[in-house]
């Protein structure tokens, strides 16, 4: 062992801090080989069970039904890669990594935007594998292709921003159980009560409000309106206002939780 | 570079209606090894979360390296390096990745972020698990990577809180060596244990508390002789004369505390050094043959019962630490 000089330290970078802890995150997923599956091979089984069970009923044949529900596929996606970071950061607050980071001089946050950053990785090759999946399908983007970039492109962000309510969720639950519970109790309805498998014109009246009001519907409207071309200034603005929001509210949560947790 | 490098004063810290600490005063020179002795829930993990910067005190204040927790916790923990009670490794990175990680995130380049973490692989005997997963390894190859994921900074100041809780006698032995070896590079180490073997063997300073208060400090020497003199020991060859023995050696004791009686060895505190002398004599007179007779300091065990009234090891069903951790969680 060398001897017990100071080495040279620089100033805290938040930005190669980041970078560092979100490589850290994604060579987990070489040891967590089920995260592949998780990020792959789900969403594709998600997109063939929900096109071949569901499409022939809903609007008459599954081709068709693929150019509707592709864009909630998607969004529905984004919802749910993000419990990876939850799931992370709980698992990093209850063995003690977190300490060591702590006592460390890097960048605090460099924890939750690394996660973040890892995630946001994730979620680019899930949307790459089921957009071309549906593309062997017979997918078309009816949008051009400015629509096909800008529809994918919207929805990693939205899977990005979807990362803090996720991120304050992992940090503030006391076990993964409870991660996994509050969770699900959250997205699957949102994303199930949104126009992401059904039009919200066939719903009960109380429903159908619900999933007009539902961020995710304006989301997904946008997705939708982008891929397949048609008007999306007016669920874009929603979105967006829901974006910031969400991003506003849960994001300084979550950095306050992480600077009170010990 | 003041020679005292740990410095702390009244430091205070509640958690909801316990006070984990309640005004502990220690200094830690430069150099040495500073032990906080205490059972599960003095407030030894307290203590050191706030001299790590990770936790604030109610009241008091704590100087790192001449630097303030509170004021200035950024330049404490450049200079610290910290090893928790559990090993707090990735265990989905290889040991190897643990440690270029670390290095990394201080700031050094690639390569020799690398050569830093070979080198402390070798050091601490893990260089043929560096690519395995940390999930496959043993109780004591994590503490010992927890323990080089500590150094990889090359810190002044190494934090031990607990370091061998929970290990096997081998691996304590060779966690304690490499402790000592840092120690003799120039290293100041502040440990935490509940073993009173293990501040004995490593500390120089020792400050023992309890509730959160300091009950004791000083050299091991100094806490020894702080309860008397020294322990006389006999073992009669034949058990039968146990009884005669333990009545010889009782009229010698210090105090009124009398012989104890294992069921094979008596001893008894003394402080006049001529009892020794004496139980020959008498023993001899009494026609008893003795296996063995011999003076001793008495252990940190002893030490302990007689400053707190209790045993250490009794406390550990409380676990104090444990249960504030919970108060603290959000919900």
């Amino acid at each position: 062992m060398s001897t017990a000089t100071l080495a040279p330290r620089v100033r805290p970078n938040l930005v190669s801090n980041t970078l560092q802890l979100a490589r850290r995150y994604l060579l987990h997923i070489k040891a967590t080989p089920e995260q592949l599956v998780e990020m792959t091979i789900q969403p594709i089984m998600f997109l063939v069970l929900f096109v071949f069970v569901f499409g022939g009923a809903i609007l008459g044949s599954w081709q068709e039904y693929l150019q509707y529900a592709l864009p909630g596929i998607l969004v529905q996606a984004v919802c749910f890669l993000p419990f990876t970071t939850a799931l992370a950061l709980n698992a990093d607050f209850t063995r003690g990594v977190i300490d060591r980071f702590r006592s460390l001089p890097i960048a605090r946050s460099a924890v939750i935007s690394g996660r973040i950053l890892a995630d946001g990785a994730r979620i680019a090759w899930s949307i790459v594998i089921i957009t071309g999946f549906s593309m062997i399908l017979g997918f078309s983007f009816g949008g051009g292709t400015a629509g096909a970039i800008g529809s994918l492109v919207f929805v990693l962000v939205f899977g990005l921003v979807m990362c803090w309510p996720m991120a304050f969720l992992g940090i503030t639950a006391r076990t993964p159980e409870s991660v996994n519970t509050w969770g699900f109790m959250l997205i699957l309805p949102l994303t199930f009560a949104s126009s992401a498998f059904a039009p919200p014109e066939s719903m009960p009246g109380w429903l159908e409000a619900f999933v007009n009001a539902n961020p995710i519907t304006a989301v997904i409207d946008t997705a939708r309106g982008l891929m397949l071309g048609g008007a999306v200034a007016d669920p874009l603005l929603k979105a967006v206002i829901w974006m910031v929001v969400i991003v506003a509210v849960f994001a300084p949560l979550a950095i306050v939780r992480y600077r009170r947790r010990i | 570079m003041s020679t005292s490098a740990i410095e702390a004063e009244g430091l205070v810290r509640t958690f909801g209606k316990v006070r984990a600490l309640d005004g502990i005063d220690m200094v830690a020179r430069e150099g040495t090894v500073f032990g906080l002795l205490g059972p599960n829930g003095a407030g030894k993990t307290t203590a050191i979360r706030i001299l790590s910067t990770l936790l604030r005190p109610d009241a008091g204040r704590a100087i790192v390296g001449g630097y303030d927790v509170v004021h200035e916790p950024a330049k404490v923990r450049s200079l610290i390096g910290l090893t928790g009670q559990y090993a707090a490794v990735d265990e989905l990175l290889s040991g190897e990745e643990n440690l270029f990680m670390l290095g990394r995130l201080l700031g050094t380049s690639r390569s020799s972020a690398r050569a830093r973490a070979k080198e402390l692989l070798e050091a601490f005997d893990l260089s043929d698990a560096a690519g395995k997963y940390v999930k496959a390894y043993s109780g004591g190859m994590r503490r010992r990577l927890d323990l080089a994921a500590s150094l990889v900074g090359r810190p002044r100041f190494l934090y031990l809180d607990e370091p061998t809780t929970g290990l096997d006698p081998r691996s304590r032995l060779e966690l304690w060596g490499m402790i000592r070896t840092l120690v003799a590079e120039g290293t100041t180490v502040l440990l935490t244990t509940q073993y009173l073997d293990e501040a004995d063997r490593l500390a120089d300073e020792i400050v023992v508390i309890d509730h959160g208060k300091v009950i004791a400090a000083g050299t091991p020497q100094q806490l020894k002789t702080r309860i008397g003199g020294q322990v006389l020991q006999a073992q009669p060859a034949d058990p039968a004369d146990l009884p005669a023995t333990e009545k010889i050696l009782a009229a010698l004791a210090e105090g009124d505390d009398g012989a104890h009686n294992d069921g094979q060895l008596v001893s008894v505190s003394i402080r006049d050094r001529s009892a020794l002398g004496q139980a020959v004599r008498q023993l001899d007179d009494a026609g008893i043959a003795v296996d063995d007779l011999s003076l001793r300091r008495p252990s940190l065990d002893e030490v302990f019962l007689a400053i707190t009234g209790h045993v250490a090891e009794e406390e550990r069903v409380e676990d104090l630490e444990q249960g504030s951790t919970d108060e603290r969680r959000p919900t």
